[in-house]
């Protein structure tokens, strides 16, 4: 913990002295001092030998030859970058520091990985493609959300819309086909969020209590849905043909990453798509400019003659677009059949993205990303059984605090996020 | 910061903020009596919604409304019978006999707890998320006290719940501390540190001092005897205990300095402060308190209901907690009734289940769909046509952090 007394003692010296800023090197230089520790300690108790890296899944086509790096060793320099340019970056302020944050928590990765697979067979495998799929339904969640809280309307029924939509993507996929479950999965994500419009900026409804109670009614009528299919007819009504991965030519053959990111199933496609629409639509049309201008101050938009409410309407709307397709891949999109609360708290994770990524659609996204690496690193480490699957499983969860709490702190939503327009 | 719950009043002529404390009785009634109207339109509308999807889920019905045209009566007295039956077994299985009225009343129990933190926090200006990691902090800590330890008869269910209360503080305090610290949105800490508390709970059922002798099950014994809430009236205790409690929130919240702080600070933190009260206190304390609240909760699945510990041991009570509160109108008192209501749809659609084959789910969906009117009372007003008291406006609430 002696970052944190230097950092204490050091802060009066500062040209500015910036109450503000002193907190927040506390906090960074606290967060550093204690993963260095951590370090420290994983350093001390590495076995010793190689650790493997295979670039490639066992499955594909090319096959690259593992690189392979001595475990103790690898794990003293991690330790030496975190303490070193830990110290910068607590001294360091804007980008600079978080570029330094970054590779600080890169190098704490890389000795974590060091010294959880020193002396094990396993390679560390490829966490590409399963980081993809985890953090797809996420990245649409988070578009969703980022389209309705630009525009004012804050979004917490994330998590319903995915449930509905993957009810309906479900029973559409098996009634109708399954990429018709697509379209059914956007059009019930519509629905959820036409209440959520409705009840927001009609009736001018607490936003937050909404959010929650459309969760709850979302996943109370799903699975009321869900028990009026008979053990009979699963069969027939909630049965849907999973997506299969298509390959796109060209793109697909690239090493390491092509098979990852462009052998993929349709709906993943989408995801990138709507990542480009979103930000696209937000900052760069003329569309794009009047939600931003309904969410920051709705009151000047009004005098310029924009519609607020009719503006708030479209962004929700078109934000349960694709929070349904979210919702559709917990059913077509990976595991078939609609089970109660199959998306398990996804949309809730989908939200922190979106706070972590300041509201911003490729912040929203690099967030979201990085929810689903620590979700596929947990999945790969469970294998080694070195920490217990329980703990391993709350640090997705702790990740996202330290992230918050240590880091992003007090992020500005849109200044009107959440507040009901009534013309005065 | 400041989600204004939605303490207001339809039509508060004392003022927004503390709802007319009995100065009067008379005027206190006709105070009180658009939101008692506004709150009965809700529940029924909610529960005309039901009767559709009960409708819907009736074969016997559904196939004689496929002939409506031909003859609609059939179809019609089809319909009603299978409404009149659902709702028939939902309230006899609620209050319809001894047994089903302690039923609703114990599943009322750890709603009132969760709900009265839920609602404290709220009054504070906190969107607390968090009631069901509290409640397993809770719970836990309860159930480890209880079947581990050997302690003389009242001492031993007095230790278990202490235990439960300061860990659910502990937990909701975390929020607290974090929140006034750096900033970081409440709602984000408290989903999270619900997914980390089953996370541990799941992790100590794998461990042998939490689970059942002789058994690899995730599922702990249940607690000794001597740390189980005795039966009174046919009710066990930790019912008395949670009308206690509630008590205490109002006394706290109306009748005390930190109350009022608190409800200073969520009305407007600013304002609070420019006052010289501290805002990070009554955050903090407001979470420490809220967490008690749910941590109680917790207890009273584990010493009162005599559950085992597992990993679903707070079922969906943490989140039911919140539309509790909300639609008590995060008032003490409010939770109280507004947790009864909930107690009952869910004992009687127990009920409902096995006498009619309507799907338990029902019970949730009426629960959303009740809350969900009482927070648009316009949409109410519109569709029963209540006039107006205050000129259609309803809680406007403020977002993420103005």
């Amino acid at each position: 913990m002696s970052t944190v007394e230097a950092t204490a003692a050091d802060a009066p010296a500062v040209v500015v002295r910036n109450p503000v800023e002193t907190r927040r090197r506390i906090r960074v230089g606290v967060i550093v001092g204690i993963s260095a520790l951590l370090m420290l300690w994983m350093w001390v108790t590495t076995k010793s030998g190689d650790v493997s890296f295979a670039p490639t899944s066992p499955f594909d086509e090319h096959q690259l030859s593992p690189i392979t790096f001595p475990a103790q060793q690898t794990a003293l320099i991690s330790l030496l970058i975190m303490v070193g340019l830990g110290l910068a970056c607590v001294f360091t302020r804007g980008a600079v520091a978080a570029t330094l944050g970054f590779v600080v928590g890169v190098a704490f990765l890389l000795g974590f990985l060091c010294w959880a697979y020193a002396g094990q067979p396993l390679p560390i495998t490829n966490p590409l493609q399963g980081t993809l799929s985890y953090a797809t339904p996420l990245i649409f969640g988070a578009m969703a959300g980022a389209l309705g809280e630009r525009a004012g309307v804050i979004n917490i029924a994330i998590e319903g819309q995915f449930l509905a939509g993957a009810f309906a993507a479900s029973v559409s996929a098996t009634v109708f086909g399954n990429y018709m479950g697509l379209i059914g999965g956007a059009a019930a994500g519509v629905v959820i969020a036409a209440l959520l419009a409705l009840f927001a900026i009609r009736y001018l409804v607490n936003q937050i209590v909404l959010g929650v109670v459309l969760v709850v009614f979302a996943g109370g009528i799903t699975s009321f849905l869900l028990d009026q299919i008979p053990q009979d007819k699963q069969l027939t009504l909630n049965n849907p043909v999973v997506l299969q991965p298509k390959a796109i030519p060209g793109l697909s053959n690239i090493p390491v990453v092509g098979p990852a990111l462009f052998t993929q199933t349709v709906l993943v496609y989408i995801m990138y798509a709507s990542v480009v629409l979103v930000t696209f639509l937000l900052f760069e049309t003329k569309w794009g400019l009047r939600v931003r201008a309904v969410g920051e101050h709705p009151t000047a938009a009004d005098t310029v003659g924009i519609k607020v409410k009719w503006v708030r309407w479209q962004a929700v709307l078109l934000g349960g677009v694709f929070a349904g397709l979210g919702g559709a891949f917990f059913t077509v999109g990976t595991n078939g059949a609609f089970d109660k609360d199959v998306s398990a708290g996804n949309g809730f994770i989908a939200l922190a993205a979106l706070i972590m990524g300041r509201w911003h659609p490729i912040g929203a996204t690099l967030a979201a990303l990085f929810f689903g690496f620590v979700f596929q690193m947990q999945n790969q480490l469970q294998l080694l059984q070195r920490i217990p699957s329980e703990l391993l499983g709350m640090t997705p969860y702790i990740a996202t605090v330290i992230a918050v709490a240590g880091f992003v702190g007090r992020v500005r939503p849109p200044a009107a996020d959440g507040e009901p327009y009534v013309k005065g | 910061m400041n989600e204004q719950a939605k303490t207001e009043q339809p039509a508060p002529s004392d003022g927004p903020g503390e709802p007319p404390v009995a100065r009067n009785a008379v005027a206190n009634l006709s105070a009180y009596l658009p939101t008692v109207t506004l709150t009965i339109a809700s529940i029924v509308l909610a529960l005309l919604v039901g009767a559709v999807l009960i409708i819907v889920s009736n074969d016997d019905a559904l196939s004689k409304f496929s002939y409506f045209f031909s003859a609609p009566l059939d179809g019609i007295k089809a319909g009603l019978n299978a409404v009149g039956d659902a709702y028939w077994a939902l309230l006899k299985g609620s209050v319809g006999s001894g047994a089903a009225l302690s039923g609703t009343l114990e599943k009322a129990a750890p709603l009132i707890c969760g709900g009265l933190g839920v609602s404290l926090a709220f009054r504070a200006g906190l969107f607390n998320i968090g009631a069901q990691g509290q409640l397993i902090a809770g719970a836990t800590a309860a159930a480890y006290v209880g079947f581990t330890w050997n302690l003389p008869v009242v001492v031993h269910l007095l230790v278990a719940l202490i235990a439960a209360l300061v860990a659910g503080g502990v937990w909701g305090g975390i929020v607290g501390l974090l929140k006034a610290q750096t900033g970081a949105h409440e709602v984000i800490l408290t989903i999270m540190l619900n997914y980390v508390a089953v996370q541990i709970l799941r992790w100590l059922l794998g461990l042998n001092a939490f689970q059942a002798p002789g058994s690899d099950n995730p599922t702990s014994p249940v607690v000794d005897s001597d740390a189980r809430f005795p039966q009174l009236f046919g009710v066990h205790l930790g019912f008395y205990v949670a009308v206690l409690a509630a008590v205490g929130v109002w006394w706290l919240l109306s009748r005390t300095t930190l109350g009022f702080e608190m409800r200073a600070v969520g009305a407007n933190p600013d304002a609070a402060r420019t006052a010289g009260m501290s805002v990070a206190k009554a955050y903090v304390l407001a979470m420490v308190i809220a967490g008690l609240l749910a941590g109680l909760a917790g207890a009273q699945q584990i010493v009162g209901h005599q559950d085992p510990l597992t990993d679903g041991i707070a079922g969906s009570i943490g989140f039911d907690s919140i539309t509790v509160a909300l639609l008590g109108r995060a008032t003490p008192s409010g939770t109280v009734l507004a947790a009864l209501l909930f107690g009952a749809l869910q004992s009687g659609g127990i009920q409902m289940q096995a006498a009619t084959g309507t799907p338990l789910s029902l019970s949730t969906v009426l629960q959303a769909l009740i809350v969900l009117f009482i927070a648009a009372p316009a949409l109410v007003r519109a569709i029963v046509r209540i006039r107006s008291q205050d000129g259609g406006g309803t809680v406007l609430a403020k977002g993420w952090n103005a």
